[in-house]
């Protein structure tokens, strides 16, 4: 099969990475906020719960001790949203895509398929991220970053369970 | 918004712009590293991390920077870490990086959202339980590589970076 290239305007991960460790340099001189994303689905889920069961959020003790409102570190998160949209646009290399190509190989394209499996791997990896204090950005950049224990053993395990689950999802190869 | 939100969100933006710049928020290369096909988010990982590691301790010396690690817990960082992992190989996405998946058209993104969001209010429920039960196990408190080992902490900075020197090497005489 002819291999296509579906867009070749990216950068050098190695620059792009580069950048992003001098963007969280400035980011922690100038606030003093190290990169994380996971503590922003809690107060996500304690924004959004609170419509339903105000009564029942003001009760919850990881709701008090993560308040459910917006703060630094969610506005980061929506950020990257925005700011991958605007690199997506100027490049032109935004696509309208509810199937990876990789796991359209594997599965086929029925997107019914591939949301109900993403969305089980959302619950289950926020539910770890949290136990586990962090995700590849609180743990993986931040923790590593400052040479923590924490954040190295973390590190370790996330790509552990990813591969143990890449083998299952994908044995036998790409093809059905 | 206080000034520390709007802090956020344009870190967030810059980061979200070099992340879709370096193609890394793509269910295929987060999957393809973890197949060991493809080591793009590897290689822009590491490298915001060396750069970030060097910057973030040469401030230190002088205090202009507060760092601000998590502790070790063995049992949450190693269990929570494996769950997230798990979860991770399903998704395709960090909870960081989706918002940069969603932000170049990649919508089944959402259903990650969606499924973090539940799960951390999942883990909100069952949190005083964990509390009881098993939150604590294997506490080591605030401990950092150079710590541990016993050294000074520029040599393990810089036994890490030819480490990862000579990864970036490997992978590109791999052509991974």
């Amino acid at each position: 099969m002819e291999q296509k290239k579906v867009d070749d305007g990216g950068w050098s991960p190695y620059i792009a990475g580069g950048l992003s460790g001098l963007v969280i340099i400035v980011s922690v001189l100038w606030t003093g906020q190290f990169f994380g994303a996971s503590t922003s689905f809690v107060r996500s889920a304690g924004m959004l719960e609170k419509i339903l069961e105000p009564e029942r959020v003001a009760q919850l003790e990881y709701f008090i001790r993560y308040l459910p409102k917006f703060d630094w570190q969610l506005m980061f998160v929506s950020g990257i949203f925005l700011g991958s949209l605007i690199a997506a646009l100027l490049s032109g290399s935004f696509k309208w895509q509810g199937v990876p190509d990789m796991w359209a190989e594997r599965f086929g394209t029925n997107p019914a398929l591939r949301g109900i499996v993403a969305f089980i791997g959302g619950v289950i990896a926020m539910y770890g991220a949290r136990l586990a204090d962090g995700c590849p950005s609180g743990h993986g950049l931040s923790g590593m970053i400052q040479l923590a224990v924490s954040g190295l053993i973390a590190m370790v395990f996330f790509f552990v369970g990813g591969i143990i689950m890449t083998r299952l999802v994908y044995f036998g190869g790409n093809r059905k | 918004m206080n000034a520390e939100m709007i802090y956020g969100l344009i870190t967030g933006i810059l980061f979200g712009f070099l992340l879709q710049k370096a193609r890394v928020v793509r269910y295929d290369k987060q999957i393809g590293a973890l197949r060991f096909q493809d080591m793009t988010i590897v290689k822009f990982m590491m490298s915001a991390i060396i750069v970030g590691m060097v910057g973030i301790h040469f401030f230190d010396i002088f205090g202009l920077v507060k760092l601000l690690y998590k502790p070790v817990v063995l049992g949450e960082n190693i269990t929570g870490g494996l769950l997230f992992g798990l979860g991770w190989g399903l998704l395709g996405y960090c909870p960081g990086t989706q918002g940069g998946a969603l932000g170049e058209g990649r919508w089944d993104a959402l259903w990650g959202i969606l499924g973090m969001i539940v799960g951390a209010g999942l883990y909100a429920e069952t949190y005083p339980l964990l509390m009881k039960k098993v939150l604590g196990v294997g506490y080591y408190g605030y401990l950092t590589i150079p710590q541990l080992i016993g050294v000074n902490r520029w040599l393990v900075i810089i036994v890490f970076v030819t480490g990862v020197l000579a990864m970036f090497r490997w992978f590109e005489k791999k052509g991974l």
